[in-house]
């Protein structure tokens, strides 16, 4: 393997980059679809919602998995110091990946569908996908080298790579009339694989977002630490079988739903750490705020707070009744992808991207302020689609059940509060990357390929106060 | 921190715990059989083609522009879903569907209706905090 060095053509940094303008787009497909439900009927004839949701949906779940990719890819080299094994199989899958992704959303645009909710997509478009996956897979194994000794992070890389595949696979399952034709059948599978494929993608960014923090810190003793390995052992127990509390109302094996309600207890111990360790974050935090990347843990490690609370409360049963088919399921979607998920991924956008030829200096006022609008933005989102499905709950409870649309009148005033936040969300997020994407365009795009001189990541922390 | 053969012999039986489990629900994931007719397995492509879960919602999973169509057939009946899917509404889109394509996903509802009730109101919460349907 050749040695890794960060002035060399980086296809890992193109993910990135692509992944930053999946979000950037996603995002206004989600603004637009929020403006669907204040005014029914709007761009009907031509982007009705059952376009823009999933051009919305596709989009941000490849800004996840790509920008995912990388994460790893890059830190991989960084973890090693050596390159990647093979650029050609680098290229490819990044070839492979994003003329895939630009086809599912065209298709959306013409209204050609043909999987199932989140892939919508034809699925033979899902070929190219898993092949990208399987050379990401290769290049991960022969880049990795062998399990002995490696940071938990690796273990954590290896395993999401893994179980991706695994449940990509899997929940195409549906092709085959045998799982297709039985209602129960197929819906049990179909989440089961969503509810896995998750956690593995988490593993991905968990285990970067480690990585991250770990650079920050100057030090590896987290990472080699044993309640490391007891909390990704117990994230890997959760993967596989705490995806149960999707299908608790569907009539399937009764044993599915207890082995879901009683592994979702173990997060209990997650949480609990958590709290017990809230004072020395906080302290953390302070100390390391200046960080931009560490900012974006910090907010990420608020969200994990609130986002595993709720996930702990819909794992009853009991309470899950309540909350399943309302909009309080979205409020955990959406703190889990954007809180968790995409915070941490700009922690890490931030860490790969602003070593350019352009200084960050002159944005600083812009990010900080593009920061603190997406947080509060996000809180009063997730706090306005928590509202609504309080409503929807107590209207699928009632006994004199209103029509559908006299209860969606009813859930209107959270509709307005969720489009006008998720407007300044949009805003926040656009502030933070804008200078991101601004610089590496200038300086990759601009100048003809001429980099001017970059200064290396380590160099690169700055100041924002 | 702990051995690498500690740490392998953990993974191994996760993973031989989750394809078992895996497996056991690819061959009998459901507790009754369900009937199943080929227009309502050509309904459910149909369903898939016009991406229908964009917006409506089969036992509570889905989208949430429209109503939970899970008992649709039992609740409204045939004609009544049949107005739907020929015109649209202000919210849905005319998707110009044949009569072919009305007709399987008449049916595709049909069958989902008679595989279970997604009304939450019909469920029994027990002690423990399971529920029973």
């Amino acid at each position: 393997m050749e040695p890794f060095n960060s002035k060399q053509p980086d296809v890992p940094r193109l993910f990135s980059l692509v992944a930053l303008l999946l979000l950037a787009t996603g995002m206004i497909w989600g603004v637009t679809g929020g403006l669907q439900y204040l005014m029914p009927g709007f761009l009907k004839t031509y982007l009705s919602f059952e376009r823009i949701r999933p051009l919305h949906v596709s989009s941000v779940v490849f800004w996840i998995i790509l920008g995912a990719m990388g994460a790893v890819l890059t830190y991989l080299q960084q973890h090693t110091g050596k390159k990647i094994v093979s650029a050609k199989l680098l290229k490819i899958q990044f070839i492979l990946f994003t003329i895939t992704v630009l086809l599912i959303l065209i298709s959306y645009c013409a209204g050609i569908f043909g999987g199932r909710e989140y892939w919508e997509f034809h699925p033979l478009l899902s070929l190219p996908i898993t092949v990208g996956w399987v050379l990401f897979l290769i290049n991960f194994l022969r880049s990795a080298g062998s399990l002995k000794n490696q940071p938990v992070y690796v273990w954590m890389w290896l395993t999401g790579i893994v179980f991706f595949l695994f449940t990509f696979l899997e929940s195409y399952l549906w092709v085959f009339p045998y799982f297709r034709n039985h209602v129960i059948t197929d819906m049990t599978i179909q989440w089961k694989s969503y509810g896995s494929m998750v956690g593995a993608w988490n593993m991905l960014l968990y285990g970067s977002s480690i990585f991250l923090m770990d650079k920050i810190n100057n030090h590896k003793k987290y990472s080699y630490s044993k309640i490391a390995f007891v909390l990704y052992f117990t994230g890997l127990f959760n993967l596989m079988f705490n995806w149960g509390h999707h299908i608790y109302t569907l009539p399937t094996h009764a044993y599915i739903k207890h082995i879901s309600y009683a592994v979702s207890m173990t997060e209990l111990f997650i949480l609990g750490r958590i709290i017990y360790l809230w004072r020395a974050s906080l302290t953390e935090a302070r100390k390391n705020f200046y960080h931009i990347s560490y900012r974006f843990l910090a907010a990420a490690d608020l969200w994990i707070f609130l986002t595993l609370l709720l996930a702990i409360v819909m794992s009853v049963p009991a309470f899950n009744v309540y909350t399943h088919g309302t909009h309080i399921t979205v409020a955990h979607t959406m703190g889990a992808t954007i809180g968790i998920n995409s915070f941490i991924l700009l922690a890490i956008s931030f860490d790969l991207l602003n070593d350019t030829c352009q200084s960050f200096e002159p944005f600083k006022k812009l990010f900080s302020r593009g920061y603190w609008l997406t947080n509060i933005s996000l809180l009063v989102f997730w706090l306005s689609l928590i509202g609504a499905g309080v409503l929807k709950a107590r209207w699928q409870m009632s006994q004199e059940q209103e029509v559908f649309q006299t209860m969606m009148q009813q859930l209107r005033p959270f509709f307005v509060l969720f489009f006008i936040s998720g407007t300044t969300l949009l805003s926040g997020i656009l502030m933070m990357i804008y200078p991101l994407l601004r610089n590496q365009w200038i300086c990759y795009f601009k100048t003809n390929g001429e980099k001017k001189q970059r200064t290396r990541y380590l160099s690169a922390r700055f100041s924002i106060e | 921190m702990f051995p690498d053969r500690q740490k392998i012999i953990v993974l191994s039986l996760l993973i031989i715990s989750f394809l078992l489990y895996s497996f056991s629900i690819y061959i009998s994931p459901t507790q009754k059989k369900e009937t199943v007719s080929l227009l309502a397995s050509r309904g459910k492509l149909a369903w898939q083609q016009y991406n229908c879960v964009a917006c409506h919602q089969v036992y509570g999973l889905g989208g949430y522009l429209g109503p939970d169509l899970t008992n649709a057939y039992s609740k409204r009946g045939a004609a009544y879903i049949k107005v739907f899917l020929a015109n649209g509404t202000a919210t849905m889109p005319n998707f110009y569907l044949s009569d072919e394509e009305i007709a399987a996903l008449i049916a595709y509802l049909q069958q989902v209706d008679a595989s279970g009730s997604s009304d939450p109101r019909s469920y029994t919460i027990q002690p423990d905090g399971t529920i029973q349907q």
